[in-house]
């Protein structure tokens, strides 16, 4: 619990909710981009759609039943529609999706994102779980991360590109074959990143109250891009933490 | 690469696809899969897991099965610490991400003691729905870029003779066999389905024989009174077999949620200790019980009962 009376998490899920507007159709991961996306459908927008990868198209969260993955039963509460797993991410690529939101483990300054392997993946220190639907969102739609600001999390370059962000920069996203989407955000505990429009490097879009550029530098194993127009966020508001806590009673994803 | 696309009509020809009653026992199931084949596995999670096959299949100590499944769970665990299965093919594998990386599948894939083959969630479904419409690959705009691409050996890039888009093929996935468990089917293997369907309708139609579990064989009448519930039809289907809680300790739904308590146990202890805590629990609860009714006794009726209820509660408005 910080100073301001609130965890890590909760910052993250609260001001990546922020992110989203009234109307979208969000296809969300597990952990806070779901709680995330449910902040924002109870606080500023009925409207939200949110898909999950299980195949589930405009459910409604149950507070304090969240699902354990984006798999379950009680990701189709009160759903429009469910369909199949290889449909609903057919959507992304069809341009259904406004934006995937998803948490990452390790991100570069390009936003691409490794949730496969610590290490040379030839010969790894660990195996991870690897990308699930990560990778097929990352690809088809704009993206928003929600994740952890450390060091050890953001590299210069990753181990692995698991999720593509835009690759090694520049235009070699849409080289690839990439046609659509990319990295839009990144939602840390200090800040909000986005990228350059030419080079595509991460760069700091805003910081939380408190959070200086300098820390932020502390925590980031790259080169951040720091322009003159670096806004501060404001704190989250009573009724925004209230709604989460809500939603996660048992602190399963925002202790 | 796969079998041939005349080889795979060959085998569904030669098949007895009349309407005929096709019900086995768990142990009778066990006996149509054989060393060495490919095997995918229907639900996603810890969601509509077959898991009473695969607890008859490491009964039945079947070795070196190549299993494939959109996303993988805790059953991943228990094919490579039986010895059942030395090869996965999935879009992720750990437990469940409240619990963690799965130490098992740590300890395996990284002593190379089984593969752990990664492909994008989308492209594993395409893969089976190339395998069920009869094509050998179907083109896919993500991966592309990826080290998940660079790291198979298995798709090509082309180039749209169309548009020019680049595009990446995955090819299709014919398993030889398909263990799906379902809400209900009737004795003929028309199976129907209540909520989240994963892949499990191409994986059936792609895999050159499916064995069906269900929580309850219903009547013919039955089926014929709503067909458009079918979800998979009964002449893709070779055995079926009634299981009750046939998916504990994930979860079958609208019928029972996970056993959330015996999933916070079991992942504590394989978590501690891969190679001790997974012989300990297979002992336990997989080769000790006597029946499977035995081993849902182990798993108590105060935690099946809650489970049940829960399931149930999706329904609740």
């Amino acid at each position: 619990m910080s100073s301001g009376g609130y965890t890590a998490s909760e910052l993250l899920a609260v001001m990546s909710a922020r992110l989203l507007a009234d109307g979208q159709v969000v296809f969300a991961g597990v952990g806070i981009p779901l709680l995330a996306a449910t902040l924002a459908q109870a606080v500023n927008c009925p409207g939200l759609t949110i898909l999950f990868e299980g195949g589930v198209i405009g459910p409604i969260i149950e507070p304090g039943k969240l699902p354990p993955s984006t798999n379950e039963q009680r990701c189709t509460k009160r759903a429009n529609m469910v369909l199949g797993s290889t449909d609903v991410l057919l959507l992304l690529q069809r341009g259904y999706v406004d934006f995937g939101f998803m948490g990452g483990a390790q991100i570069d300054q390009f936003g691409n994102l490794n949730s496969s392997y610590i290490g040379d993946p030839a010969n790894p220190k660990a195996r991870l779980p690897g990308t699930g639907g990560g990778n097929d969102i990352s690809s088809l739609t704009q993206m928003i991360v929600a994740m952890k600001h450390e060091k050890r999390r953001f590299v210069e370059t990753v181990d692995f590109v698991t999720s593509p962000g835009f690759l090694r920069g520049g235009a070699t996203r849409r080289d690839a074959g990439l046609a659509a989407g990319g990295m839009y955000r990144v939602v840390t505990d200090l800040g909000i990143f986005g990228f350059d429009d030419v080079t595509k490097r991460m760069k700091v879009v805003a910081l939380h109250p408190g959070v200086t550029l300098e820390k932020v530098r502390e925590n980031t194993a790259f080169e951040l891009v720091a322009g003159a127009d670096i806004t501060v966020t404001a704190p989250p508001a009573q009724r925004e933490l209230d709604v989460l806590r809500r939603l996660d009673p048992e602190r399963l994803y925002i202790a | 690469m796969g079998q041939s696309y005349l080889d795979l009509r060959r085998t569904l020809a030669e098949r007895d696809r009349s309407l005929h009653e096709k019900v086995v026992s768990l142990e009778e199931a066990a006996g149509l899969v054989h060393d060495g084949e490919t095997v995918g596995i229907g639900g996603s999670t810890l969601s509509r897991t077959p898991m009473a096959m695969i607890w008859a299949l490491i009964r039945a100590g079947k070795k070196r099965l190549s299993c494939s499944r959109g996303i993988v769970s805790s059953e991943g665990d228990l094919l490579f610490a039986s010895g059942v299965s030395d090869h996965i093919v999935t879009s992720w594998f750990s437990q469940g991400i409240v619990w963690g990386i799965s130490k098992v599948m740590r300890h395996h894939v990284e002593r190379r003691i089984a593969r752990f083959d990664e492909w994008s969630h989308m492209a594993m479904g395409l893969r089976f729905r190339a395998g069920a419409m009869g094509l050998p690959f179907l083109p896919v705009r993500s991966m592309l870029g990826s080290d998940v691409r660079r790291e198979r050996p298995e798709p090509r890039e082309m180039v749209c003779p169309f548009t020019g888009d680049k595009l990446l093929l995955v090819p299709a996935l014919n398993p030889d066999v398909a263990i799906i468990h379902v809400q209900r089917c009737d004795a003929y293997g028309n199976a129907q389905i209540d909520g989240l369907q994963f892949m499990d309708i191409d994986l059936a139609l792609a895999a050159n024989r499916v064995i069906l579990t269900t929580e309850r064989i219903v009547s013919n009448d039955q089926i014929r009174r709503a067909p458009d519930q079918t979800k998979i039809p009964f002449f893709a289907v070779e055995a079926v077999v009634e299981v009750p809680f046939g998916c504990a300790p994930h979860e079958c739904g609208g019928v029972y949620e996970p056993l959330f308590r015996h999933m916070d146990y079991y992942t504590s202890l394989v978590n501690a200790d891969p190679v001790d805590g997974m012989r300990e629990y297979l002992e336990r609860y997989v080769y000790g019980p006597k029946s499977w009714i035995d081993y849902l006794g182990l798993l108590g009726l105060d935690d099946l009962l809650d489970a049940a209820r829960r399931g149930r509660s999706i329904a609740n408005e």
